[in-house]
Order: structure tokens, then sequence, then C-alpha cells
């Protein structure tokens, strides 16, 4: 049926908190709708008979029964082109900058704002292998506008149109709204082309195919890069319960990560950390460009105090803008922090439906949500513009710090890096919480290949290497626990030095320290065999017989450990200097001593 | 809309109440109701459809008969009347006078529901706050902005230590104080008179609003208790200009309120009994505090929250720690020995601290010293714990120190005088002085400038 012939115009009847339901036949599941005098919007997610239950996404505080309500047509939406870059949204991709113009301080309820602004002229520049008579379809690039100073924004063919192509306009300034090409179909239509196109944010945008990630995604944190890798296109999680550092984490990626587009979905978070955010991002440099890291960002905020509803919407938001970024051959990353408040929101709209609970209060449809959430994430083939990669990182936030909780544990499920934090670490301080022993990453024998090309052969033995000598370091830690240093032999007592020093000297990595905040794949090998190489000839001098204590106090251990701060990822020469330097001394020692046994 | 008026109240369950054949009545509205002899209370609307709406009933709904109550629909929202004139009163939960005081008059009513801040108007809070406290402004400071929860359980002196900051804070090098509002739900009498004696004798009752809730007060006057407070708080920073100081307590005693009704409404539990909405309710409320561009006041906010058993997993804490800027804990093994305020810096954080200390705030050695401090008393608590497993006569001279350094801190550094205003520099040169029992090589969370400025230790 034709949305021009079908009543839209229904009214209100029972307002439960932001569920409303509404008389209004012939609306369809999905469907946004208009509530009240206020033109409150929310979306239909259940029918029953002449009756649909809506979810609001702003406070229903003040509708009554009777109020009308009105079926707008289309499910929700998201404006996709040029003028995203650089902006804060809402749960709904309302722009927050310009609601704070028309409503002040606090967010105003029944504001209809377009996400991308109409006045604003873009320079087109049509592409130059396109001409009328061609044939073009979803995902072709009619052209593209210079978005921001490093992110060239390509124009897209929608989704869903197919044809030949019977006009493109000259190069030229045009607003969003301008009509930029028109495009039959073969049934003969013609179809008007703009600078955007509207989508539905719960249907994944299509590509030509899936591929394989290939390379990993520095995020300058050893932690993560050296140890426990992402590939562009992967999906993982950060879990960890509160004052473990998840956030500073996700804001060390978006900061330092070399990917092209990056979208931050604060998701029901809180709103002085969103603050940080839009406060440093426009101060901050991308290592990669020198630009500013504003211009290839883009905010989702629905802090924790903002609808509920929203809170739902806001990661779907966040991720079709990423996949459309994507559709252009970029690199995308999208953060979203965190899951468990999407979760949560689920849960308060299923509870108010009366559906029945399943785990923890949560909706027995929990599982096959998050699997679809993160399925959207990977590397593709685009229709038109090579690869692209949307890589998803979602914070978990488990009640209680327990990881065996319905979100966390379904997550851990679909995702391929499991970044774990750790209350334990984070009290001592020792950050980036990330706990070597529970964290993993399918990821590693890819990244491998990168790291042996780029970097060093050396990288996946020394990465085994020292997983095993921090996985000796708990045994005997246990050990000591129980008895004593006392009980252990030179060499044991060694690999807990040398365990201290991966600790101290390669993990641990402070986002305050302006040194060592973003340290380059070179510095964290270069750092690693530091560390690795005054393990490995203590170990052989102390297999010769010289005692641990004539190791331990060894300016050099003290050195290493402060070396990643004392030197940028410029000068990762004076890094291997020192490893130069301690094989020396250590060499020394090696020889007084066997001179001092020639001599006994 | 007329004002309506219905005899038709079909049930009374825990404080609800459910009238039928209403149309046209407004979600969140407010109510009064008659109980038929003469008394009334306040209610307000918490679903409404034509055919029934329910109520909530703030003082309760005890020895309410349906037969005889009258219920009327007032066509607002739950409102409170503002004035520079509700400095120095004490008020209950929907802002009527506790004090035998006349009610406060003004053409100035904002509901107390609120709205929520939008982002892009906020500022990012940077301004240290001095507390006199050394774990807190050494360790975890505050700023000016931050909403930081004391985590505490029965029996500890989060009272007292809530009382200290109150008299103590203050800018750096600034003596404006904090206007306070104080919200108290469900504590004791004992308490709330504690309070009210501290900021009598300390001579800033003028300068605080009250709202008081008691333990044996109606428990559904607690939900909408902090509410009134922030909207009182929202009107003393935005439109007074004052920078507001929020105290509340006790967190726990409001969540359990919102389990009472939320039970009686057949919401569906999540944990431990408490609805799946209650992390969205609490954030409601923390998430009013912080500092908007281009306004001189601000809102600061200290919750007091007590852990039920001590468990800092219970879903109280733990959902408010997930939504405060960090926690100040407080240790029931501290308090045993003595050490006030028995503050355990390992559990305690501020999320806001990183850009309110440093050279130009506090000094530029704080950060690391914090760090260093941090790292150090981590690893005398494992030393500690060794000792008590195989005596402290096995440890090495080296493990010995740090046992020495655990008892100092404890003694020193986390244990000061209630009475004792220490400013940052006393803080941070008594963090010197027991960094210094440690070699220098030791110390590599500061740096090479740091240790030659002001390392005291002799090698």
């Amino acid at each position: 049926m034709p949305m021009s012939e079908r009543n839209n115009q229904g009214f209100v009847r029972i307002i439960n908190g932001p569920i409303v339901t509404i008389d209004l036949p012939g609306i369809r599941s999905g469907e946004q709708v208009k509530i009240g005098e206020l033109g409150l919007v929310g979306e239909v997610i259940s029918l029953n008979g002449r009756e649909a239950t809506v979810q609001t996404y702003e406070s229903t505080d003040g509708v009554r029964p009777g109020e009308p309500a009105e079926g707008l047509g289309w499910p929700l939406s998201v404006e996709l082109g040029p003028g995203l870059l650089g902006g804060i949204f809402d749960g709904i991709q309302r722009p927050l900058e310009k609601i704070a113009l028309q409503s002040g301080d606090y967010i105003r309820r029944g504001l209809a704002l377009p996400g991308l602004d109409r006045e604003r002229q873009w320079a087109f520049e049509p592409n130059p292998e396109l001409e009328p008579g061609k044939p073009i379809g979803p995902g072709s690039v009619l052209g593209s506008v210079q978005e921001t100073e490093t992110i060239l924004h390509k124009i897209l063919v929608p989704p869903g149109l197919e044809g030949e192509l019977t006009e493109l306009a000259p190069a030229g300034d045009y607003e969003i709204e301008a009509t930029i090409g028109h495009l039959r179909d073969r049934q003969g239509h013609s179809h008007r082309l703009k600078l955007f196109h509207r989508w539905p944010v719960r249907k994944p945008r299509p590509y030509r195919r899936r591929d394989d990630g290939i390379s990993p995604l520095i995020t300058g944190q050893r932690v993560i890069d050296s140890f426990f890798p992402q590939l562009k296109g992967g999906k993982g999680a950060v879990p960890g319960p509160f004052g473990a550092g998840k956030t500073v984490v996700q804001q060390q990626i978006a900061r330092w990560s070399n990917a092209d587009i990056v979208i931050y979905v604060g998701c029901g978070e809180r709103g002085n950390e969103l603050v940080d955010v839009l406060e440093s991002f426009p101060q901050l440099e991308d290592p990669y460009t020198g630009r500013k890291l504003m211009e290839k960002t883009l905010l989702v905020a629905n802090t924790s105090n903002m609808p509920v509803v929203a809170r739902e919407a806001s990661i779907y938001v966040g991720l079709t803008m990423a996949e459309y970024y994507r559709d252009m051959g970029y690199d995308v990353v999208m953060l979203a922090d965190s899951t468990s408040r999407w979760a949560e929101a689920l849960r308060e709209v299923s509870g108010r439906l009366g559906q029945m609970p399943v785990e923890e209060g949560y909706p027995a449809y929990l599982s096959s949500r998050l699997a679809a959430v993160y399925e959207r994430a990977g590397r593709v083939e685009t229709y038109d513009a090579g690869p692209g990669s949307v890589t998803l990182i979602g914070a978990v936030s488990p009640p209680g710090g327990d990881f065996s909780e319905p979100v966390t544990s379904h997550t851990k499920d679909i995702i391929e890096t499991f970044w774990a934090l750790s209350k334990e670490l984070a009290d001592a301080r020792h950050y980036p919480s990330i706990d070597w022993v529970t964290s993993f990453s399918a990821h590693v024998h890819a990244a491998a290949e990168w790291w042996h090309k780029e970097v060093d052969r050396r990288w996946e033995a020394r990465r085994t290497q020292s997983l095993a000598l921090l996985a000796r370091d708990a045994e005997l830690s246990r050990i000591v626990n129980l008895v004593g240093p006392e009980a252990l032999s030179d060499a044991q007592r060694w690999q807990l030095e040398g365990a201290a020093l991966i600790k101290e000297g390669v993990l641990q990595q402070s986002a305050l320290d302006e040194v060592d905040t973003f340290c380059s794949p070179q510095k964290q090998f270069a750092l690693l065999d530091l560390a690795l190489s005054i393990y490995d000839k203590g170990m052989t001098l102390i297999e010769l017989g010289v005692p641990v204590s004539h190791l331990q106090d060894l300016p050099q251990l003290a050195k290493a450990r402060r070396c990643k701060s004392m030197y940028n990822s410029d000068q990762v020469a004076s890094i291997t200097a020192l490893t130069r330097e301690t094989e020396d001394a250590f060499e020394a020692i090696r020889l007084e001593y066997a001179k001092q046994h020639s001599d006994d | 809309m007329s004002i309506k008026e219905y005899r038709t109240a079909s049930e009374v369950r825990g404080g609800l109440i459910l009238v039928r054949d209403t149309p046209g009545v407004a979600f969140g509205d407010r109510v009064r109701i008659s109980d038929g002899r003469g008394g009334t209370r306040d209610g307000q609307v918490i679903r409404a459809s034509n055919e029934e709406v329910m109520i909530l009933v703030f003082e309760g709904t005890d020895d309410l008969d349906l037969e005889a109550v009258w219920v009327r629909f007032l066509d607002e929202p739950v409102e409170i009347a503002l004035s520079p004139e509700i400095l120095g009163r004490e008020l209950n939960g929907l802002g009527e006078p506790r004090d035998g005081r006349p009610p406060i008059l003004s053409h100035i009513r904002r509901a107390v529901g609120g709205a929520a801040i939008n982002p892009a108007a906020r500022s990012y809070p940077r301004e240290f706050i001095q507390t006199g406290i050394s774990t807190i402004d050494g360790l975890n400071s505050l700023v000016r902005g931050q909403k930081l929860p004391i985590f505490s359980g029965s029996g500890l002196p989060h009272n007292r230590l809530a009382a200290q900051i109150v008299r103590q804070a203050k800018l750096k090098d600034e003596d404006s104080s904090f206007s306070i509002v104080f919200a108290a739900m469900g504590v004791s009498y004992a308490d709330a008179k504690f309070f009210r004696d501290e900021f009598a004798s300390s001579g800033v009752l003028r300068n605080v609003v009250m709202f008081v809730n008691l333990a044996d007060d109606p428990p559904v006057e607690r939900l909408t208790l902090p509410r009134t407070a922030l909207t009182v708080a929202e009107y003393l920073a935005y439109d007074l200009d004052r920078h507001v100081l929020v105290v509340m307590t006790d967190m726990t005693y409001y969540a359990e309120a919102l389990r009472e009704v939320a039970t009686a409404k057949g919401d569906v539990p999540a944990r431990k009994g408490y609805p799946g909405y209650l992390y969205s309710d609490l954030a409601e409320i923390y998430e009013r505090c912080g500092r908007i561009h281009e306004r001189h006041g601000s809102i600061t906010m200290m919750p007091v929250v007590s852990m039920p058993s001590d468990d800092i997993t219970h879903p109280i804490p733990d959902l408010t720690g997930y939504i405060t800027e960090g926690q100040i804990v407080l240790s029931r093994e501290l308090h045993n020995q003595g050490i006030y305020p028995p503050v355990h810096i390992s559990p305690s954080l501020s999320r806001l601290m990183k850009d309110g200390i440093g050279k130009d705030d506090t000094r530029e050695d704080h950060p690391k010293v914090a760090a260093q401090l941090y790292a150090l008393y981590a690893r005398a608590l494992e030393t500690r714990n060794l000792a008590s497993i195989i005596g402290a006569d096995e440890l090495s001279e080296r493990d010995r120190r740090y046992l020495k350094f655990a008892d100092d801190f404890d003694q020193r550094f986390v244990g000061q005088g209630e009475a004792e205003d220490r400013s940052i520099e006393a803080t941070l040169n008594l963090a010197w002085e027991l960094i210094s029992a440690f070699p220098r090589d030791s110390l590599t969370r500061l740096s090479e400038t740091e240790l030659a400025k002001y390392y005291q230790g002799n090698d």
C-alpha cells in the first residue's frame, strides 16, 4: 500500500515511561512515529491488532492519553553525506551543537533537527570516468568533495538504485540537497541523485564481498599491538570493572590508531568524559597525518542521563555511519563505550513490555542481537571504492567485575580480540590494566606476517617468549606468597626479575606520559627486545654461577624500566644502543667472573 | 484543562494507588490525595491511560481507605519554588518546610525531574579543590564539577569525613567557599542532627540548604528528594552563580526505596531484586552535576554510598562506580586500627584528577608522586601479606623497608586529625619524606629532574 493512501493518524492510549501504546491500524513494525503535541519521536516495536507499542527516544512526561500519534512512513534512518566528520550527534543523529544553539544548555524535547547542515556548500568534483549513458549501480562513485583537509568524501549511489546515468552535474559548489545527477532505472523511472542519502540504521549496508583482514590496526599501545593485536576489520571487546580503565583504553585507540576514520559512540556513559574528547580532540594531532584529530573523528553521544531508548539506537546509528565511510574505501574504527549500557537498554524496554526474562532479567534475544551488531564489523571489497573495513571495539561493563555475566560471556563468544581489564592491576596502578593471562587475540598469526615484514623477523618468537616468562612469573609468585622468596633458586629469581622488567618496561604505558602515550611498532619491538636481551644475557651468567644479587642492582635494569619515557618513537636508535650497552656490561661481568674463577 | 477530581481509586499497594476512568491525565503530573479525614498526600502519575492511572504516593499508602480517598490531578509537573531565601532552610523531599518556618514563595518554579545537559554545552572540570585531606588531595584529587562518592560501610566515619570536607573544601589560593546542598535520605535522627550541628558550629548554616527524610519518614519520598535537592543546586549554580557542593547521604537507602516501589509496580527484577533501570535512574541523579560553558557556577557532588556487607560489587556501589568519576573507599581494617580518615587508597580513584593537577594547578611533581606512592603502596601491601605468612623476620632487607613504609604511610599519610587541614604542599612534602626511604634507583615512576629537586634520601 503506498504511504499516501494509508491512514497515518492515530492517538495515544497508554503511557508507561518511554513505552507508549498507540491506536493506529496499518502502521508497520519498525516505523517512526510522532507522539503527542510535543512531537516526540519513537519507533514501533510490536503490533497487536489495532494497537502498536512504541518506544520513544525522549521523556514522555506530560503526554496524555488521547493525544495524536502520527506514522511517519519510514524506519529510523540516518543522513549520510559530507559534514558528518568533526560533528557530535545524539543517539538518533541530531546534531548536539545545533541543539545547544536552539535550546540552550539542556536538551529540550521534540526538536527535529536533521543530521546534516542544509546550508553549507561543498565543492563537488565529478568522477572523470563517468559520463551520461554509463551504467551505474549501488555504491558507484559519482564524484567527491573534500570533507576535511585529509578526508576525500566520495559521493556514492545509494544501495538499491541501479541503471543508467542520464546526467551528472559539473564541478562546482552545491548544498547537500542539490541534485548532482540523474539515474534512469530499468523500468524507465528517473531518480535524482544528491550529495547525501538516507539509510535505515538497523539494516547493514551491502558490499561486493567479504574479505579476511590482513594488516593490524596499530594503536600505539604496546600490550595491544605487541601482545594481543587487532586486525583492521576485526571485532574486539574491552571488559572491565569500573575504575579499571576501559574508557582510557578506548580513548587511546581513538587517539592513536592508524584508522582513516574514528567513530566514538558514548553509549550510556559519563558526560564529562565525552567533553574530554570534545575538548581535547580538536587540539590533538593525528600522528599519521599531522592534522587535527577531530578532522577524522565523529562522535555519537548518549550520556547515561539521556533517554534510554535512544541509547539502544545509538550503536546502530554509529555503525551505519561507519559502514558508509567503509563504502568509500576507508578503514574505520568504531568504539562503543559501553555495549553493556546498550544491552541494559534492551533489558529495560523488554522489561516494560513484560517479556519473559532469561538471565539476570535480560531478554532471550540478547545473544542474537549482540552477535548481529558485532557481525557488522569486517573488511570488505566495496562496490566501487576498493577494500574498506569497519573495526568494532566494544567496552563491556560487567556488574561487579564478574566476567561470567550474560553480556560479557555472550560477547566473548562472538569477538576475536579480548582485552580483559583487571581490577588488581588497576589497583596497583599498572595501566593499561589489560591482563595478559585472560586476554586473547585470534589474530596473532595474521599480525605476525605484518610485523615480520615491517618491523623485525623475531617478533612472534619474542612475543611468545615474554608470555611464557609472564606465565612462569605467575607460578613462581604463588610459591613466594606461600614460603617466601628465599625458597627460590637464583635462576627462578632471575625469572621474576625478567617478568618484572617486561611488566614495567614494556606492558605498563601511561596515557598521561607525553613521550610514551603513543609508541610506534619499531619502538615497541625495541623495548621488548631490550627487556628480553637483559633477561637472556643475565640467565647465561646465572647458569655460569654468577649470583643473582650481583645482577639485580645493575643500573641498566633501572634504565631499561625508564627507557620508554626517555626516548620517543623517533629515537629508537637510542633504545637499540642501550640494548648493546647492556649486552657489553653483561659481557664484562662474565669476563670478570671467568677471570676470578680461573684465578681460584 | 480544568483540575479533575476523582473518587474512583480501585487498588492500593506498596506506595501506589490505581484510579479508574480518568481521561486525559498527563504522565508525570502531580496529584493531591485527600484521605477523607482531612489529611492530604502528594503523588505523581507513573502510568497513564484513559481507563486507569497509576499514582506513586510520596507519603506512602499506609492507612488509606479506598472508599474515602479523593484524588485530584493538579495538571502540573512536580515542581519546587525557588528564591535566594531558600539558603539556610530545612525542607523535605517535596520542598516543603521542615523547620517550622513558612513555605518558600516565588514565581520561579521548576520541575524537579530536570532535563539532560547537552554534552556539547558542558565544559570539562579541571579546577583543583583542596579538601585538606592527603589521601584525597594527593592521590585522588577532586575538581570542581566532579561527582566523587564515598563508598563506606555501617559504622565507618563517612559522615565525619563528609563534614570535614564540607568545612575545608576550597579552591587553592582562593577563599570563596561553597554553597552546600545537603540531601539526607533515610538517615537516622542522630546523623541528621550531627550534620545540622556541624553546619551551625562551623558557621556555614546560612549557606546550606538541607533536605531531610529520616529513617522513619515515608520511603517513597526518598525517590523525589535528590531530584528536588538537585533542582535547588542547579538554581544556585546557574541562576545565582554559586559554586555548589552537593552532599547526598545515603544513596543506598534511595536505591532501596526504588526497589520497594519497583516491586510493587511488578517491574522485572535484574540483580538482587533491583529493577533493570537502576543504572539509568541513578545516572539521572548523578549526571546533573558538572560545569557548563560560560556559566560561572558549578555543581560538585559527594554522594555517600554505604556498601551492604562492605561488598563493593553490590549493585548500588557497583552501578554508582560506573557513573561517577571515581570513588573514595573507606576501609574497616584501617578504621579498626584507629586510623582516621580510613581511606583505602588501592580501590579509590579520581578519574578527573589528571587535568586538575600538575604544574599550573598544584605542583609539577604531583602526577608522578601520586603514581610512585601508589606503586610503592601496592608492593608494600604484598609484602605485608607475605610477612603475615612467613613472619617479618624472614623478609629480606629490601622487603622490610616496604613493610615499614606501609606502616608509616597508614599512620602518617592516611591518618590525620579531624581538624587537620593540610595544604597540598604539605601533602606533597609528606609524600616525598615517605618516598625518600627508598633508594633512588628503585623510584622508576619519578623523573630524574623531580628526584634531583625533591628527593631527600642519602643515596
